[in-house]
């Protein structure tokens, strides 16, 4: 890129990290060998977890239902091969504390027979709702990271009549290429599942954002989309974090999506590369979301690349399959920007998964923290324009509603202020602390609520009690003197007879 | 990191930069060593002493601090703040100034101007100006005695062990044309004096192309210090929005009246090249803990600095007001930057949520 | 002296003004003390001593109690309450093991149907000889059904933590 073009083109935002991509983006796509064994997590996705509709000890095809969906937003689960479940029970989760998660295990046959499929032929004949369905049991969630089901991103387009679909090639993350990955290898099933997908929501074009740093990603697109006008190539430049919704977006359509509203609001709708081919797989062959692409990177790993694995397989078998030269320090799930620290490598891979990366005790040590000079870095390298300066210093002080004076509910962690930070100071620790600590605030608030209106209705409902056993008294005492005094009245009577 | 396990998870991102305070400070010493090793050609010997003795006595007085708070030291001294503090003091004092100026501005800088506020990021004041102005105004005579240049290895320049007795004994240097005042003091007494300024400044000392008359160390290098933020600029330590504001707050006004009355009042280029204007602009006022942190408040910064000083130096009874102008400015910062807020995406300057637009 | 009588005149006319003010515009009821009890977690425990929140919150708005004083409310009530009087408290101070539930040890029970009646919001199910529940969702941890239990078969714990309800640790500082 010319200086010129640097100076216009280059977003204010953000930051450069080095990217690490290379060679593993270069190596050729690996298939993982079968692992014995597999762990799958109910809750892979945003929303409510799925509900187990198998047994201990059934046997199961691959690509069968495991678990249902419940409630609105959701995604089932399907067993990524075939065997017996052997448990239902709790795995490590894949997430920093450490904590439980359930979880459905399935010891593999060794046969791998899938299930009867339902492929489609033409799925621009099928109704958009029909599509959205089918996604909807096929489990596919947004396969960047955030784990999205995507039916549900499917309606909500429809009803705000989307017009622009925005294919999210973006992946600023540095280490990652999975994307990258399977916009080289099948950049075709890419671009079917981004047509099937305009269909199932009315869009009338699609812009796929590559950043310019995957040359060749850039040019197989082109020459699969070559045929579909409809569907536009737009490089954009290699800037962290532009594979973020809200700065893609306005890279791609100069488009600004409102506080607290959705993309859908500005009509478009963001669906990222890997989500497209799952899409397509899930509605040409009929096949479930049962297994993806995962970059295996970082120092430890002596042969980094992408490896194609069954979810549910251990971090453990990526690492293995691709070597480890020494023990590593830190393991991640996703890039290290906005990456999910693991608690060890007996961790199954989840559908949001883009990545495992296995970094060393060098790579790991960062210097100590110090005290905030006011540099303004993290202000500049902010992509949401918030000063996460003053935001941290509020919550170090205690005062979480300061903060959310500085619209902390705006910042997206991506990172960049600690990144760029000369203290080193765990500026988005900071931010997810207080995210947390806010939450859990507003939960008490809302028990505290339900445990008043318990006990309102508790009391009302003893004084209803009191109020009905004292006019029972009433009326049986009344009932009692009429009594009496008909006797008394019968009495005189009867004396006289 | 199990549950149970001592080791606190740390959060992400798991990458950083290669920049450090430690680096940002020595950059800026480094974009300031031209023109301090001009001045120590310029001056001779006494300012080289004196500049020793000033940044020993910041560091010292760092040190000193953390050893009270039972903190180690270590780190916080190698962050090469406390230096850079001294050094910035140093370049804005008489270069023949006695040691003790240098000693106690050094202590008086750093202890009660940033370590009694808690430290690294906590002061509100700039440090090296907190002590400059608690020189200025406990010992006027001192600070206020210039000379003039007399570079090193000329004939008539103290050597190295007359140097010393300069610095350090107090001995009123016996050479000629030495006592001298610095071209804004001339002008504020001359006019004082009523003589206005189309008579005195025939007799002005005159300010040649190069920065050789009397000032302060970072005075007479004037370009090189100009190359030296520019410097800063380009690798981005420092941005463009606060010299910028400042030297056009002080050029604008001084423009504008020296076209109504150029005999009450200098022109806008001696202004910029006197006092601690240079200075001032690209080292002072652009610290980072004391300055506004959004562009948009570095400008109003900027620009309040530069009018101060020129209000200061014009209409006040200091001939220099660049350190005051600071200072002032310095505790406006926290309002400006609470006034002065970035735009957050998706939200208007008043942070309400834009509308949606199709 | 003129400006001397005249400003004593103004001081006593000011001073008359606000003294009948005061009289005539005097708020008949507290509204403290309701905004106070809107604080309090209105189950009607009695962990603080008085008999329901109404008459804590009367308490407090007098100044007779501590803002320290509501168990079930924890140091989130604690600091709203501090906030509203203008108080400054150390929290530090204030044990807070976050919120608390109450557990039935099954083995223990008898099913006697006193803790069901004394549970301010109805959080007990369990029919007469039969072992009781606690709903979690409705239990406020107050311990009122503690005392009342003969067999002691109910205990106070610690909310479990779960993954969506788990907090990121503050950063150290260094």
């Amino acid at each position: 890129m010319g200086l010129i073009e640097r100076l216009f083109r280059e977003p204010r935002w953000g930051v450069h990290p080095d990217d690490h991509k290379r060679p593993a983006a270069d190596a050729p796509l690996r298939v993982l060998p079968r692992p014995a064994r597999v762990h799958l997590p109910l809750q892979q996705h945003v929303g409510g977890a799925a509900r187990p509709v198998v047994l201990v000890g059934q046997k199961v095809l691959k690509g069968q239902l495991l678990a249902q969906s419940q409630g609105n937003i959701s995604a089932p689960i399907h067993a990524p091969v075939s065997g017996t479940v052997t448990a239902i029970g709790e795995v490590t989760a894949p997430h920093p504390s450490g904590l439980g998660l359930a979880a459905i295990t399935v010891e593999a046959d060794g046969a791998d027979r899938w299930i009867e499929t339902d492929p489609v032929a033409d799925p621009f004949a099928l109704a958009p709702e029909e599509i959205a369905r089918r996604t909807a049991a096929a489990g596919v969630v947004g396969l960047g990271g955030a784990t999205f089901p995507a039916a549900v991103k499917f309606a909500l387009g429809r009803r705000l009549s989307v017009r622009t679909l925005i294919v999210n090639g973006g992946e600023c993350e540095p280490y990652l290429s999975s994307d990258d990955r399977i916009m080289r290898d099948c950049p075709a099933q890419v671009v079917d599942g981004a047509r099937i997908i305009m269909h199932a929501i009315g869009a009338e074009s699609a812009l796929v954002g590559i950043e310019d740093n995957k040359p060749e990603a850039i040019a197989a697109m082109t020459r699969a989309a070559a045929t579909y006008p409809e569907v536009k190539i737009r490089p954009v430049p290699a800037r962290y974090p532009m594979g973020s919704d809200k700065q893609l977006i306005e890279t791609l359509t100069g488009k600004e999506v409102p506080a607290d509203a959705r993309a859908a609001e500005v009509g478009v709708l963001v669906h990222n590369v890997s989500t497209c081919a799952a899409v397509h797989r899930a509605i040409r062959l009929g096949q479930p979301l049962v297994e993806r692409i995962v970059t295996v990177n970082g120092g430890a790993v002596t042969r980094p690349g992408n490896v194609l694995a069954p979810l549910g397989c251990l971090v453990d078998d990526l690492l293995a399959c691709c070597g480890v030269k020494e023990k590593p320090a830190r393991l991640l799930f996703g890039g290290p920007m906005m990456g999910t620290l693991l608690p060890h490598g007996r961790v199954p891979l989840v559908k949001g998964a883009s990545g495992v990366l296995a970094f060393t005790a060098a790579e790991t040590a960062v210097p100590a923290t110090g005290p905030c000079i006011r540099c303004g870095s993290c202000t500049r390298a902010c992509p949401m324009g918030l000063l996460p300066l003053e935001m941290a210093a509020h919550i170090r002080a205690g005062d979480l509603d300061g903060a959310v004076g500085y619209s902390l509910s705006d910042c997206i962690s991506c990172g960049c202020c600690a990144y760029v930070c000369p203290s080193h100071i765990p500026l988005v620790q900071y931010f997810s602390h207080a995210k947390g600590e806010l939450a859990a605030r507003e939960r008490a608030r809302l028990r505290t609520e339900a445990g008043r209106r318990l006990a309102e209705a508790r009391l009302a409902r003893l004084e209803r009690d009191a109020k009905e056993k004292a006019e029972l008294a009433a009326r049986r005492q009344a009932e009692r003197a009429a009594a009496r005094a008909r006797a008394g009245a019968a009495k005189p009577a009867e004396q006289t007879t | 990191m199990m549950p149970g396990s001592s080791e606190r998870p740390v959060a992400a991102p798991y990458a950083a930069t290669a920049n450090s305070v430690r680096r940002v400070m020595t950059w800026v010493m480094a974009a300031l060593t031209p023109a301090t090793l001009f001045g120590f050609w310029l001056y001779g010997w006494p300012a080289v002493y004196l500049w020793i003795v000033t940044v020993a006595a910041a560091t010292l007085g760092e040190g000193f601090c953390l050893r009270l708070m039972r903190r180690d030291a270590g780190p916080t001294l190698g962050d090469g703040s406390a230096v850079l503090t001294g050094w910035l003091l140093a370049v804005s004092l008489p270069p023949w100034a006695p040691w003790w100026i240098g000693a106690f501005g050094g202590l008086f800088s750093v202890i009660v101007g940033k370590q009694v506020f808690g430290g690294l990021g906590q002061n509100l004041f700039n440090p090296a100006m907190v002590g400059r102005v608690a020189l200025l105004i406990s010992f006027p005579v001192q600070m206020t005695a210039w000379v003039a240049p007399l570079p090193m290895f000329s004939v008539s320049a103290p050597g190295p062990l007359t140097g010393l007795m300069i610095t350090f004994h107090g001995m009123q240097p016996a050479f000629d044309a030495v006592a001298s005042a610095s071209l804004l003091g001339f002008a504020k007494t001359e006019m004082a004096r009523g003589i206005d300024l189309a008579q005195s400044l025939l007799h002005a000392p005159v300010p040649s192309w190069y920065g050789s008359r009397p000032g302060s160390l970072g005075e007479t290098a004037s370009w090189l210090i100009v190359a030296g933020g520019a410097a800063m600029i380009c690798l981005r330590i420092i941005s463009w929005h606060i010299p910028l504001a400042m030297l056009l707050g002080i050029a604008v006004p001084a423009a504008l009246l020296h076209a109504v009355d150029p005999a009450c009042y200098l022109d806008a280029g001696t202004h910029l090249l006197s006092g601690g204007a240079m200075l001032g602009a690209f080292f002072i006022a652009t610290d980072y803990v004391t300055s506004p942190n959004t562009p948009r408040g570095q400008l109003v910064f900027g620009a309040g600095c530069g009018l101060l000083s020129y209000v200061i130096r014009t209409w006040a009874g200091y001939p220099e007001g660049v350190a005051f102008a600071v200072l002032l400015m310095n505790s406006l910062t926290p309002v400006i930057d609470s006034y002065c807020r970035p735009r957050i995406y998706g939200r208007d300057r008043r942070g309400a949520a834009l509308e949606p637009e199709k | 002296m003129l400006a001397v009588v005249s400003l004593t005149a103004l001081g006593i006319a000011l001073g008359t003004l606000l003294g009948v003010a005061a009289r005539y515009l005097a708020v008949e009821e507290n509204p403290l003390e309701a905004e106070l009890q809107a604080l309090l977690p209105g189950s009607q425990c009695g962990q603080c001593g008085f008999v329901g929140c109404a008459q804590a919150a009367a308490a407090l708005a007098r100044g007779e109690a501590s803002p320290t004083l509501c168990p079930p409310g924890g140091r989130a009530v604690t600091e709203a309450i501090a906030a509203k009087l203008g108080i400054r408290i150390d929290l530090s101070a204030v044990r807070d093991d976050g919120p608390l539930l109450a557990v039935v040890a099954e083995e223990i029970c008898t099913g006697c149907c006193r803790c069901s009646k004394v549970c301010p919001t109805d959080a007990i199910i369990g029919a007469a000889k039969q072992i009781h529940n606690i709903i979690r969702e409705a239990c406020t941890g107050c311990g009122a059904c503690l005392e009342r239990c003969p067999t002691e078969a109910i205990g106070l714990m610690p909310m479990p933590v779960t993954l969506p309800h788990w907090i990121w640790p503050k950063p150290a500082v260094a």
